[in-house]
Formats: C-alpha cells, structure tokens, sequence
C-alpha cells in the first residue's frame, strides 16, 4: 500500500502560501492523503476476506511522515516502511515512483499494490501508474471497489469510477489499483493497536520512547540509482505558481486519433502547461 | 477534522483530575500487564496518554459517522422483522465503526480481551457518543451491564461470555415488565429449573427493554415459585444463540428513537444463573442499577452539550433588529445557564465516576485477594467503604439532576431558535425529544430522590459540603465559596425543619427540595474547585451558576421552612 504524507490543503487559511509563492507547510497540518486512506481501506478489507493478508505500508518523506506509517498501523496495515534520505528529497513523480519502485523490489512484489488516485499537494495522479510501469505490472486507476477475487485464476474484477459512468474491468494479479474518493471511507483507527504501535517509531525520529522500529530505508538500501533519485532524477522543474479558477462546467473528450492528441498539445504548449 | 472530544477542553479537564492518579494505580495494580500485554501501560503516564487517545478515536468517529447518520436513524428507526430488531442502517453503520474500532469491553481486564479502562473514561466516552446519538449511546454503552456480569458471574461464565462482548457482541438488561416498572419486586417472568435439561428456562413477558434482541441478556425472574416480593428473584444471563426469546413489538417512542425498545416473549429460553438464587433485586440488580444511571447521567450531559452548541450557533447565526441575537442579555442569559448546568453537571457526573471507580478497583482487588486467601489492608477497607459511601450518595445526584439539566437545556435550545426551533427541520427539536427519557428510565427523577433523600437526613450530603468548605480556592472563587457555605446552612436549617416534625409523609414531601439544595451545593463546590485549576474554561460558569444555585436553594429553603405536617392534606390527593 503506498502512502503519502500532505498538507491538508482542504482547509486552506489566508496564511496558506507563503509571499514567495510556495506552501506554507507550517500553516497547514500534515495528514494523510485522503484518496490514500480510501486506498487502506480496500487493503483491510481483502484482509477481512483473506485473513492471511499482510498489508506493507510504504512511504517516502521526511522523519515526520512516520506519522502516516502509525496512522495505518493504528487501522489495521500489518507491516510498515520509511524511505527517507536525503538525496531522495526534492523529488518529483518520476524520481518518487522510481524509489517507490525499488522499495517495492526489496520488500518482493506483492500480489496487489494499491495506492490513492491521487494527492490533494501535487494532484498529478502520476505516481501509482509510473510505480506500475516501472515493475513492469498491468495497472487499474480510478478504482471505486474490488468486486471479486478469483484465487484459482489469480483475476481481480474491479469497479472503476469514469465519466458519467461506472466500468467493470478484470486484470490478473499481480497488479497496482489507485483508489477513488468516492470509495468507502477508511474505518477508524483501533484502540488496542493504538495503545500498541504509539510506541513504534522510525530511527530518524530520534523517539527514546519507542520500542518498535518503524523500517526506515535510505536510497543504498533499495539499491536505487542516485542520478535517478530526488532533485537530480526530477526533469520536472516549476516554473511558476499562479492561482487559477475552474472555468469548465464539464470534461472534454478526447479520442486517440492523431488530430486530437495533435489539437490537445498544441494548446498545452500554447498555455505553457508544456514546453 | 470536528471532534467531539479533543474540541471540548472540558472533558480533557475533567480526564485529567488528580485523583486518576490513584484510579489508575488501583486498576493497573501496579501495571502489573506490561509485557504481558502490547497494548498494556508501562506507567501512569503511558496510561493517560492511552485514555486520551482513545477518546479521540470516540470523538471522531462521533463527530463524523455517528453526527452524520443520526437525522437519518432518528427518522428510519430500527425494524420489527420475523420477531427480530433489524437497526437503523445508520445505526448498523455507527456499530460497525465502533466495533472495528475496538470500543466494547472498555472496563473489562485484559485477559478477557478488554481494553481494562477505568469507569470514568469510558463514562466519558458514553458522554460524547450520546452527544450527537443518544438513542446510539444506548446500544452502545449498554456493554457496562457486563461490569455486572463480572462482578457476580462464575469464572467459566466470564470466559465464555466476555470475550464475545469485547468482540461487539450487545447486551440488554430485561427488568421492566406489564406490571413492574418503578416497583421490580412485582416481577413475573418465571425461571424454572429443568434437571431434564440441565439449566434454567425462563417464561413470560418482558416490557420496553432497551436493545431487547440484543447478543446476550441479563434477565431479573422469579426463581422462587410462591413468593411475591424481591426475595424470590434471581438474574439470569440468557444468550441469543440459545433462542426462546423473541421479539413481540418494538415501540413507537417520543425520542431516542434509534434505540429499539422492545416487548420480549420467553417460551423455554434457556439461560444461566449469575451469583446466587434470590439474590437478584436485592443484590444484582442495584449493583446494574447504579451502573446505568451512571450512563444516563452521561448521556444526559452529552445531550446538554448538544443542546449548548446548537443553541450558540444559531445564536450567533441569526439577526434580528439590526444585530445577532447573542448580543441580547435574554438569549445570553439563556446560553449562559445552559452552559453553566452543563458544566456543573458534568463536574458532579465525574466527580462520581472517579469515585465509582476508586471503590469498584478495591472490590475487585478484594475478589482477587479472596481467591488467593488473603484479604484487603485496614488502609484499603477503609478506603473502599468511604468511595463506596461517597459514590452511592452521588449517584442519585448525578442521574436525577443531570437528567432534569438536559430537559431544561433542551427546553431553552429551542427558545433560542424561536419559531424555527418547533419546526422538525432543526437538530434542537431532536434533542428535546431524546432528552424527555432522561428523567424517566433507569429510575424517575423521583426515585433518584427517594435513593438520595437518606444521605440529606443522615448529613452525608451536608458533611460532603463542610469538606469542600475546607477547600482552598483561587481568590476570585473565595466570595463564592462563602456563598455555597450559606447554602449548606439553608440545606441544614431545612432539613432539621423537615426531620424534626417526626412525620414521613411531611418529610417526603419535602424531600425534592432538600434533594435539590444538596445537588446544587455540592455542584456549587465542584464548579468553583474546577474555576480554581482552570479559570478560562470554568470561571465564569462558576459565578453564573452560583447565581442560579443560590437563587434555587433559598427558593426551596423557603418553600420547606414554611411547609408544615397540616400542609400535607392541600397535596393528598
């Protein structure tokens, strides 16, 4: 299950950006990604059907991103994941789902990774769909509910959730799914396994307190290629922050013949999106 | 994200009183769990950051499942299906939350799966569920009949039930029949038992039981075939999976409507003796009793909470003449006394349980003790009859008075709203219709004054009240405290008045308003101890409550001191 620490920009206050024009981290509380939550969700609840499951949670981030980790912990995920170092900093999607990927290798592929569709600081929906390509998986996004699990034939049927409608897609394991908001939301955290694993913590956040490490992995333990991590595995470079206001009522349908992709980038690099 | 526990300082206030210090001592036994259990304590601290954890896991999932789906189970209700209780789905769906979340069992021990929490957290999370669900918090918190289960139940009886309770598994406690509501020594329902079968089977009709088709069931019968009164009872646990007990209605209540009450028919329903024949009223069902109108007070105190934000809000919200109507000393006058009823009310309901639990800790240590030959310390003796004394002289307090806050509170919530307040589209109508029970179940208000009358004649109210004399308070809660001192004289001049005529018709005609001049002297004491450790959340609910209480006890000291026995004949009807 990957994860991901954000700033809850739901609840954006007059102090949110800073004079500069990036975020205000320290306006805005740290939680976990809400889609990502969804995401958990779906992972405990083919652990209620499997008992024998066992959900990892991955996350990459500063030390403070443990807070995450715990957050899954405290639901039900089993085993949890760091990655932190600071030549993965600075990342953009490419070089994240690029760590992603290796911490992936390390743990061993699983059966099913799942993720949220997207996060509420970058909303690219860009990660989970590269982590699948970079393992080489078939890949499902804008998933609502796992409707069916065939062991013998090692098929998932899956309900995504696309325009004005719903489709029913079937894909052999092992696979990645990211997660709608519109799926069911994730149950509470339980008591018992608070009162448990508030005593976990990874080694970077120097807790004395703790008594259960929280697995906590630099950029040499997943055998990742420095020139493919953090700022120096990022092409994508910002070149401006600008507050925009949704004009569109509704979505565009683009099919795949070469005049639309044709039509589609040349208005992107007309508005700069590209180029 | 709204919780109804970490938005509320007031209850972490209350969490954090200086007698959980030995609360948790006595519960942990010196945590005794570490490393046996994971999730157990390592020490005091370990402990009360767990409890504060946990209650705001309870606060959210009040503030965002149970708040969401209470409109809807309040208009949907539970189902009567094939002589089943099928919930509200909203209510289905604040169980499954809670469940998952771990919250059954709370006060049991650990090696029955429980979570070993003390009775004053866990009244505290009764307190915020009922807040935004009272009709919830019943189903909910009706899992501390357990308690009595444990405290009088065999050893095989805890390991096969209890664990099932800390798993969700729900209970009721079948006491009320046709014919005995207040008065439970005219119960019917008959428990005979078969050799051919090897146990108990129970007869009969049981009426407006709470959670009535719940997992497992507590039943008050008559054991003892030809006796009429409380000595011919015994409890009986009688468990779902065993059948014979069925569904006859549910009824079509005013309020809390998302808690089914049901009529109960038992044709052979197999079920366990708890504790010893005849014991059931006398003993069991007083010990249940005392347990429920804890959380009564609790879910009283959560609805006068509820009442207080929805009334602020809408005060604040709507105009009229130019300006919001908060600012009008009519509304503010009302707003402020909801809030200073609910925080003296809160203050008495946990200064109870902090009692409750100090004494219940010791019996269970005494249990302990007694199974391995050994008894409690002359220290501990002593301690555990004063809690005790303590706790069951509050209780009545607790239950009646917090009952009739949250009717008043209600009452005034809709004041506020004015014309909108009538009309079904405003939370506040619910709160008036689920509060209205308060004062009626688990023992009317007058039964709590019948409980409590004896502690105003034998001065146990009133010594209570020279103790928290001795009290040191902050300077700006002294020209209080002096104040309460003249209202414990008023409660004493008055209850002479009303002892001394020698006529117990007399007397209990009097004894509401004595009843009454002890609760509010004592709360007037509790409020300004908690104004005196915190003063921005408490101080000025203190002087405002001050006010009112002192107006009340002079009002029903005057009422009794110009009562005499010749008046009784204008009331006998």
């Amino acid at each position: 299950m990957l994860a991901k620490q954000v700033p809850d920009t739901r609840n954006v206050g007059p102090d949110a950006m800073t004079p500069e024009g990036t975020v205000n981290r320290s306006a805005l509380p740290a939680i976990f990604n809400p889609e990502d939550l969804n995401a958990l969700e779906q992972a405990l609840r083919l652990k209620d059907q499997f008992p024998g499951t066992t959900i990892t949670v991955v996350t990459m981030g500063l030390p403070k991103a443990s807070d995450v980790l715990r957050d899954a912990l405290y639901r039900g995920a089993d085993d949890a994941v760091l990655l932190t170092d600071r030549a993965l900093g600075g990342a953009d999607t490419l070089a994240t789902s690029y760590a992603l990927s290796m911490a992936i290798r390390k743990i061993g592929v699983p059966d099913l990774i799942i993720g949220g569709r997207q996060a509420i600081d970058g909303d690219t929906a860009q990660v989970g769909p590269q982590v699948a390509q970079k393992l080489g998986l078939d890949q499902v996004t804008y998933v609502e509910s796992i409707e069916d699990i065939c062991e013998k034939s090692r098929k998932l049927t899956v309900i995504r959730r696309i325009d004005g409608g719903i489709e029913k897609v079937e894909t052999p394991m092992p696979c990645l799914l990211t997660i709608t908001g519109s799926a069911p939301a994730c149950r509470p955290q339980n008591a018992k396994r608070v009162m448990k694993y508030k005593k976990a913590a990874a080694p970077a956040e120097n807790n004395p307190k703790a008594t259960i490490e929280i697995k906590q992995w630099g950029a040499a333990d997943i055998d990742a290629g420095l020139e493919q991590c953090g700022l120096a595995g990022s092409p994508t470079k910002v070149k401006a922050v600008q507050n925009i206001v949704f004009k569109a009522k509704e979505s565009k349908q683009l099919s795949g013949s070469d005049a639309d992709v044709e039509e589609l980038i040349v208005e992107l690099l007309n508005s700069h999106t590209i180029g | 994200m709204a919780n109804c526990y970490s938005d509320r300082p007031e209850l972490r206030f209350e969490l954090n009183h200086p007698l959980m210090q030995r609360i948790v001592e006595l519960k942990e036994r010196n945590f005794r769990d570490k490393g046996k259990y994971d999730y157990a304590p390592d020490d005091f601290e370990d402990a009360m950051d767990s409890y504060d954890r946990v209650l705001d896991i309870v606060g959210d999932i009040t503030a965002n499942i149970i708040g969401e789906n209470a409109e809807g189970v309040d208009q949907e209700g539970p189902h009567h299906e094939g002589h089943r209780v099928r919930y509200a789905s909203g209510t289905e769906r604040n169980l499954d939350a809670m469940v998952k979340a771990g919250m059954n069992g709370m006060t049991m021990p650990r090696r029955y799966d429980g979570l070993n929490f003390p009775i004053t957290p866990y009244t505290m999370c009764a307190e915020i569920v009922a807040h935004k669900d009272a009709g919830f918090g019943n189903i909910w918190s009706l899992q501390d009949c357990v308690e009595t289960l444990y405290e009088f139940g065999s050893e095989d009886q805890h390991k096969r039930f209890i664990p099932r309770i800390c798993k969700g598994e729900t209970m009721s406690m079948d006491l009320t029949e046709p014919d005995a509501g207040s008065d439970l020594q005219r119960v019917m329902l008959k428990a005979t038992y078969s050799e051919e079968e090897g146990c108990w089977l129970l007869n009969g009709v049981k009426r407006f039981i709470t959670n009535g088709d719940a997992d497992q069931h507590l039943v008050l019968a008559r054991s003892e075939e030809g006796t009429k009164d409380g000595r011919g009872l015994s409890m009986f646990i009688y468990d779902k999976r065993q059948g014979g007990v069925d569904v006859r209605r549910i009824e079509n209540k005013l309020g809390i409507h998302g808690s089914p009450t049901c009529e109960l028919t038992y044709k052979n329903a197999r079920a366990e003796l708890v504790g010893s024949t005849r014991m059931g009223l006398i003993k069991y069902v007083m010990a249940l009793m005392n347990g429920a109108r804890l959380g009564i007070a609790a879910q009283s105190v959560g609805i006068s909470q509820a009442c207080y934000d929805e009334a602020i809000a809408y005060a604040r919200d709507r105009e009229q003449f130019g300006k919001a109507i908060i600012n009008f000393p009519a509304v503010y006058d009302m707003l402020s006394l909801i809030k200073a009823k609910l925080d003296a009310g809160r203050a008495l309901l946990y200064q109870t349980a902090r009692y409750v639990d100090i004494y219940k800790a010791l019996d269970d240590i005494e249990r302990e003790r007694k199974a391995a030959g050994e008894k409690l310390t002359a220290e501990e003796r002593e301690e555990q009859k004063k809690y005790a004394k303590l706790a069951d002289s509050l209780t009545p307090l607790a239950k009646g008075m917090n009952s009739e806050f949250c009717n008043q509170n209600a009452y005034d919530c809709i004041q506020i709203h004015g014309g909108s307040g009538f009309m079904m589209e405003y939370a506040c109508q619910r709160y008036y219709r689920d509060a209205r029970i308060t004062s009626i179940y688990e023992g009317t208000t007058q039964l709590q004054v019948v409980a409590g009358i004896r502690y105003v004649t034998n001065g146990s109210y009133l010594a209570q009240c020279r103790e928290f004399e001795a009290q040191e308070v902050s300077e700006s809660m002294k020209p209080l405290q002096l104040r309460s001192v003249l209202m414990a004289n008023m409660l004493e001049e008055a209850t002479a008045h009303a002892k001394d005529a020698g006529d117990q018709d007399f007397l209990d005609l009097c004894a509401r308003h004595l009843y009454e001049m002890a609760a509010y002297s004592i709360m007037s004491h509790l409020i300004q101890y908690n104004a005196t450790q915190q003063p921005e959340l408490f101080e000025r609910s203190a002087r405002v409550f001050m006010n009112y209480a002192e107006a009340e006890v002079t009002k029903h000291h005057h009422f009794v001191m110009n009562l005499t026995p010749a008046a009784v004949e204008d009331y006998r009807k």
